[in-house]
């Protein structure tokens, strides 16, 4: 229960503090918000790619995963894995295989809601 | 005796403090709001895996329902309510990514669904994946250099 507990803490923390540091540089910086998006998921991969990511997740689990550089950590995860197994190949293999619910999942409810909804007009 | 101001001090004042109080005030915002998030997406993680689906498929069946979530809160337009109030607490998580996806295919419906519809959903999306991707292939080469 404890445990359970802190868990959700650090998943707020860790969540929350990795949003602040987008909107910080939203604010203070002339990153627009698709900008912030690439950086994060490259930033995700890179961190991964140097050991500090998985560090990250350990503490912070899905306040880790959930954010868009938890989407670069899947990416990085996965390439490696799939390097480790299949050697080259896998570079190309790994990231893909490794996020592809979720990027399979984005575009079949979005293009299911694109058909259900009706865009509404501009205001 | 109290400190009197002119007009102009006191307008040198206010652009000098507020837009670092705005900034503070959007950061606090993204962070509850994102926290909360992140703590929705712990709770479905938690239990996915006590339902007995290891790690690794737990982490994808939850990466699906907090991007169904996203497209079910920005086909409904609340997503939008909540990116105004929350800022990147609500573009950063994954559900804002879902978001970028959704917004823009409802919105270019009227473009057709082949160049609307298909082709705008990836306004955000398509970046990201190509750095993202990309990214990933680049350091996997590198891991597999330095293996051999």
């Amino acid at each position: 229960m404890r445990e359970t507990i802190i868990q959700y803490i650090n998943a707020f923390v860790a969540g929350g503090l990795i949003c602040a540091v987008g909107q910080v540089l939203i604010d203070k910086t002339k990153l627009t918000p698709a900008r912030i998006l690439v950086l994060f998921v490259s930033l995700g991969v890179v961190l991964t790619g140097l050991g500090v990511y998985e560090k990250i997740v350990e503490v912070g689990g899905a306040g880790a995963t959930i954010p868009l550089t938890g989407f670069g950590y899947n990416l990085a995860k996965g390439a490696f894995r799939d390097v480790d197994k299949y050697g080259l190949l896998g570079a190309f293999t790994g990231g893909i295989r490794a996020t592809a619910a979720g990027i399979a999942a984005a575009v079949f409810f979005s293009f299911l809601a694109a058909l259900a909804v009706k865009p509404r007009a501009k205001t | 005796m109290q400190q009197v101001m002119t007009r102009d001090e006191y307008r040198k004042y206010v652009d000098k403090v507020s837009p670092n109080s705005r900034t503070l005030r959007n950061t606090l915002r993204a962070f509850m709001v994102g926290g909360v998030i992140c703590v929705i997406g712990q709770f479905f993680l938690n239990s996915f895996k006590n339902m007995g689906l290891n790690q690794e498929t737990a982490g994808s069946v939850t990466s699906i329902v907090m991007i169904l979530l996203g497209v079910t809160l920005t086909a409904l337009n609340l997503y939008d309510d909540l990116g105004r109030f929350a800022g990147a607490g609500s573009i950063v998580p994954i559900t804002g990514f879902a978001n970028s996806i959704a917004s823009p295919a409802i919105e270019y419906k009227s473009e057709g669904y082949v160049l609307g519809i298909g082709a705008r959903m990836f306004l955000v999306a398509g970046p990201v994946l190509v750095y993202g991707i990309s990214v990933s292939i680049i350091v996997g080469i590198i891991r597999f250099l330095l293996k051999s």
